[in-house]
């Protein structure tokens, strides 16, 4: 019996906007705990939410990016639970009048268009940090005390839940992949996991390939990279596939990760269904985004990552197309001239390693270098690029027509020079310094104009003397 | 009874209440009661009506994404039952 | 010498124009009455002894955040607290010049009708100490009738500015939901709560809503007046149409002297040039009990839930976080918040949300949909406020259902969220009968007109029969 992954993502990203989603607290990482609080994100008695308008538009574009529909009437609703980290006793969230819905990611891929749906973007804040403290490092387990920091309590969250359309580990780690670049790319986050501002919940089953039964899922939390996450739903994958080939039923069960340890196993536990009581916030008025708001975010779209995967792949081998749109360096190549495949790998390989800022190269010098680049000794073409982003960048003094300036080559040139002609040599010991110009011209001459000409003077001034 | 024994204690579980055993008697009685006289509003049939969530018709309030000042985290902390550090402290989860 | 018994804030203001007195003499003045009267009536949770305006001074109910000044909101879980901002209320008294004269008794979290659910004793009514003042804004109506404040502000939610207000004799007005700012008000319900100013006369409430209203940017429920507020002149109501519902004044529950009262009134409506008819709320006041007891424990249970122990007030220790949650709530709510956060919690529970607190917002569609109806005929709906005159301590205090019911008339505008004033019309056995009016929304400026004309002929004296 085959079986076939169903994976589906919860995605949460913060949004990079400069107040939070219900105060005008300054969002700020890493500043010192309770900081950047007031009595809206501390839940001080009285305190009432105002909504962030940047981070309404954000989630429309983000909406808009991802093919969704725009609620013409979406509603934030009180989701009801105890947790330190929740200082209000609910989270304002949205249930069910979200902002966007029923979208899709189309995931570029060697044989095509992998079509992941989404079913809802929709807005929240997030909840304060809790540190637990006195137990193992950083683990809830034989914690004495939890210290709570509400400086990132309110922060604007997009929460982003996709149909259960990935079918393998890889596919769940491309798809994240291509959805941080799109999220980057709109402007609206940093999506960077170790800060924080981008976070995944993994829910994984399998069924008998070619069926399209939802069998039980377990949920993964606290993956804490993409590359560990494909690794972490590889192995669930294969663990369900054993349950069910020994003849036994997979178990609905959370798998809670330890962002601090990848190899320890996950801690299991069987989550109860939480009773969040949802009602909608009666602090808070409907949202109707205007028509003509949404057209014009919908507008001023760029042009998406998957787009411009789909664009090169017509050239270019796909995954080659695919990094280089997800590193960021597609659109140097495209203005980069020369061989598509030549560009490509240099821009992926020698040039990503000298770590150069892709909007600060010179892309025509650097289709010069590119095409030299067997004619240049390898130490000379990594000191080339790693200098292709200074301002006024020039190819030229590093293409093999370069000036030669090797003393050992130019010194027998010299010398030739200065003993063919004895009566100049003469002269110009006899004090006619001028003639210094008659030599170096000799030289270059003989080395058609491809000597040094600082070396060149040099060399001269010392055997003349 | 409009409401047993064990649904008070699942609600005041839900609620954090720690709940006497003369009060959970107390409340379930009291309880069942106010259910019984608000249980009245199904005596309507409603459908069609659109449910009132505010008394106003507004839509849209928000505001710009300019920053305001935080308070000091003396202030902050000024009521908390405990702190260290400048964390607030909660016994362990 | 100030006679706080029968001075109006307005009259107060003539005297600090005309520098006939300073604001510290009338803030010192009060001080000495509450001194004087308060131990047998505890109106007051705590007062402020240095003045800090240049206006008249004014009490305000102990649910409104008062920065450094304690707040608890009537409860033990709010003990000690002291609050880092100003209600947006307060900020607005403070720049027209008001000082603050202290902080008055509530039921606890504003759930009552008789100030009997504090959790730091009962305030007791100004006309007879036997009797409770009403609830919950309680002491601020006593502080006011026992001339221990010349203003101050209470909260209605279901009635706790007009019932009050009525028991003690004096007027109080629920504003239009949405006029007056909640930032900073210790929140019980949040689609039902409104700050309501309590005052001797009409004029002096129409002065202070003046001062209140409006919109606020952090309070995104709240909107601008589409009228400036007026102070009223007129003594007579030609051109008004009075209506009366039939089932708010025909109530299971009114006592006949309170009826008697309101119908005499409703007769002077016509002496003073107004059109009286009768009209109908079928279902509002019917199912309007029924409506309010689910929208607002729903609100107030999650309102409630920050009081956990973790950034303020009450805390008892646990050895987890959840025992700390759990002995801390149990510890710190009174019996009245603990029935209505269970119920609340129940009504929003998966399973019974559509039937219970889903059914109670269509209800309220209704009960909008009505009154709405009744006012393309009507410029204002009167009724009594309270079905009886001030009751017994302890009379209802053991009976949650009977003390509900205390509500019955106030309740079905407030689910509306239309404007409500009271004002006293006359005495049964010695004490005070409220008139309630009930206007569109937007309408206060009709309310006040009607109520100062009405106050005008009445003639009743505000000064407690016991206390002239």
């Amino acid at each position: 019996m085959n079986w076939e992954p169903v994976i589906g993502l919860e995605i949460h990203i913060h949004l990079k906007t400069r107040t939070k989603m219900f105060c005008r607290c300054e969002v700020a990482y890493f500043e010192p705990e309770n900081t950047r609080t007031c009595p809206v994100c501390l839940a001080y008695p009285g305190s009432l939410p105002v909504p962030n308008a940047t981070a309404v538009e954000w989630t429309i574009k983000l909406g808009l990016a991802l093919d969704c529909e725009i609620a013409e009437h979406a509603v934030f609703h009180r989701k009801n639970y105890f947790y330190p980290d929740n200082p209000k006793g609910y989270q304002i969230s949205q249930y069910d009048e979200p902002l966007c819905v029923n979208g899709r990611l189309a995931l570029p891929g060697p044989d095509g268009d992998a079509e992941i749906g989404i079913v809802r973007a929709h807005l929240e804040e997030d909840a304060a940090k809790n540190v637990h403290v006195g137990g193992a490092e950083g683990r809830i387990g034989g914690a004495t005390a939890t210290l709570v920091d509400f400086n990132r309590a309110g922060t604007p969250l997009v929460e982003i839940v996709t149909q259960p359309d990935l079918r393998s580990a890889d596919q769940a780690r491309r798809f994240l992949q291509l959805l941080r670049q799109t999220v980057v790319e709109l402007g609206i986050s940093d999506a960077e996991m170790q800060k924080g501002s981008l976070r995944f919940d993994v829910n994984v089953s399998v069924r008998p390939e070619g069926s399209d039964e939802l069998r039980t899922r377990t949920e993964l939390k606290n993956l804490n990279s993409f590359a560990f996450a494909a690794k972490a739903i590889q192995r669930e994958v294969e663990r369900q596939v054993a349950v069910y080939g020994s003849g036994g039923e997979v178990v609905q069960e959370t798998l809670h990760f330890d962002p601090g340890a990848e190899s320890a196993p996950p801690l299991r536990s069987k989550e109860e269904a939480q009773d969040y009581r949802y009602f909608p916030e009666p602090d808070l008025v409907p949202l109707e985004p205007p028509r003509e708001l949404v057209g014009r975010i919908l507008e001023g779209l760029p042009e998406s990552p998957a787009t411009r995967i789909r664009r090169l792949a017509a050239g270019l081998d796909h995954d080659l197309a695919e990094d280089l749109v997800t590193s960021g360096r597609d659109r140097l190549y495209e203005r980069v001239p020369g061989d598509r495949r030549a560009v490509a790998n240099v821009l992926m390989n020698q040039f990503a390693a000298a770590g150069v800022d892709p909007e600060a190269a010179n892309p025509e010098e650097l289709g010069r270098l590119i095409e030299a680049r067997s004619r240049i000794p390898r130490e000379k073409l990594t000191e080339a690029l790693a200098a292709s982003g200074d301002p006024g960048f020039s190819a030229e003094q590093y293409l093999g027509d370069g000036l030669v300036a090797d003393t050992a080559e130019l010194e027998p040139i010299v010398e030739r020079i200065i003993e063919a002609n004895p009566g100049q040599v003469e002269a110009y010991r006899g004090g006619k310094e001028g003639l210094l110009g008659f030599f170096v011209g000799q030289v270059m001459k003989e080395t058609q104009g491809k000597a040094d000409p600082r070396v060149v003077n040099e060399l001269l001034r010392q055997k003349l003397s | 009874m409009a409401i047993t024994r064990d649904e008070v204690l699942h609600v005041a579980r839900l609620a954090r209440l720690e709940l006497r055993d003369d009060e959970v008697e107390r409340f379930t009685e009291q309880l069942s009661a106010i259910l019984e006289a608000v249980a009245k509003v199904s005596e309507l049939d409603l459908t069609g009506v659109e449910p009132t969530a505010h008394p106003l018709d507004l839509l849209n309030v928000w505001a710009e994404d300019v920053p305001r000042p935080c308070l000091p985290q003396g202030d902050a902390l000024a009521n908390a039952p405990d702190h260290e550090a400048g964390f607030f402290k909660v016994p362990p989860i | 010498m100030i006679d706080t018994l029968r001075l109006t804030a307005e009259e107060a203001m003539g005297l600090l124009e005309r520098r006939e007195v300073s604001a510290a003499e009338l803030h010192r003045a009060y001080l000495d009455a509450i001194g004087e009267r308060d131990s047998e009536l505890h109106a007051y949770l705590r007062t402020v002894e240095e003045p800090e305006g240049k206006g008249v001074p004014i009490a305000f109910k102990d649910l409104i955040s008062t920065r450094g000044v304690e707040t608890t909101a009537g409860s033990k879980i709010l003990s000690g607290y002291l609050p880092v901002y100003d209600a947006t209320v307060a900020t607005r008294c403070k720049a027209a010049g008001m000082s603050l004269l202290g902080k008055t008794n509530m039921d606890e979290f504003a759930m009552g009708s008789s100030t009997e659910n504090s959790a730091f004793g009962p305030t007791r009514n100004p006309w007879d100490l036997e009797r409770v003042p009403g609830g919950s804004s309680g002491g601020s109506a006593a502080a006011v009738a026992a001339g221990l404040a010349p203003w101050a502000l209470g909260s209605d939610t279901g009635g706790s500015v007009k019932q009050p207000a009525s028991l003690c004799g004096i007027v109080g007005l629920r504003p239009t939901y949405g006029t007056v700012s909640r930032y900073g008000i210790v929140a019980f319900a949040s689609s039902l709560d409104q700050i309501g100013p309590m005052t001797k006369t009409v004029r002096d409430n129409a002065l202070l809503y003046r001062i209140l209203a409006g919109r606020d940017p952090e309070d995104t429920t709240t909107v601008e007046l589409p009228n400036p507020v007026e102070i009223p002149e007129r003594e007579d109501l030609k051109g008004i149409r009075v209506g009366v519902p039939r089932e708010l004044n025909e109530a299971e529950g009114i006592e006949p002297g309170v009826k008697e009262i309101a119908q005499r009134t409703i007769e002077l409506c016509r002496e003073l040039g107004a059109e009286v008819g009768e009209t109908s709320l079928p279902r509002s006041v019917d199912y309007g009990l029924a409506c309010y007891y689910l929208i607002a424990p729903s609100e107030a249970s999650s309102n409630l839930a920050r009081y956990d122990g973790v950034r303020y007030g009450l805390r008892v220790n646990g050895s987890n976080v959840r025992e700390m949650y759990d002995r801390t709530r149990d510890a710190g709510f009174g019996d009245e918040p603990k029935r209505r956060i269970m119920l609340g919690t129940y009504a929003l529970s998966a399973g019974y949300y559509e039937a219970y607190y889903g059914q109670a917002q269509k209800v309220r569609t209704v009960i909008a949909d009505e009154h709405a109806a009744a006012f393309e005929n009507f410029d204002v709906l009167v009724s009594p406020t309270s079905p009886t005159v001030a009751f017994k301590l302890g009379e209802k205090a053991e009976n949650p259902l009977a003390m509900y019911l205390s509500d019955v008339l106030t309740i079905p505008s407030n689910i509306a969220g239309l404007p409500g004033l009271s004002i006293p019309c006359g005495l049964s056995d010695g004490l005070p009968v409220g008139f309630q009016l009930i206007g569109p929304q937007f309408s206060e400026n009709t309310l006040f007109h009607v109520g100062h004309a009405l106050e005008r002929a009445i003639g009743f004296d505000f000064v407690p029969g016991r206390l002239k």
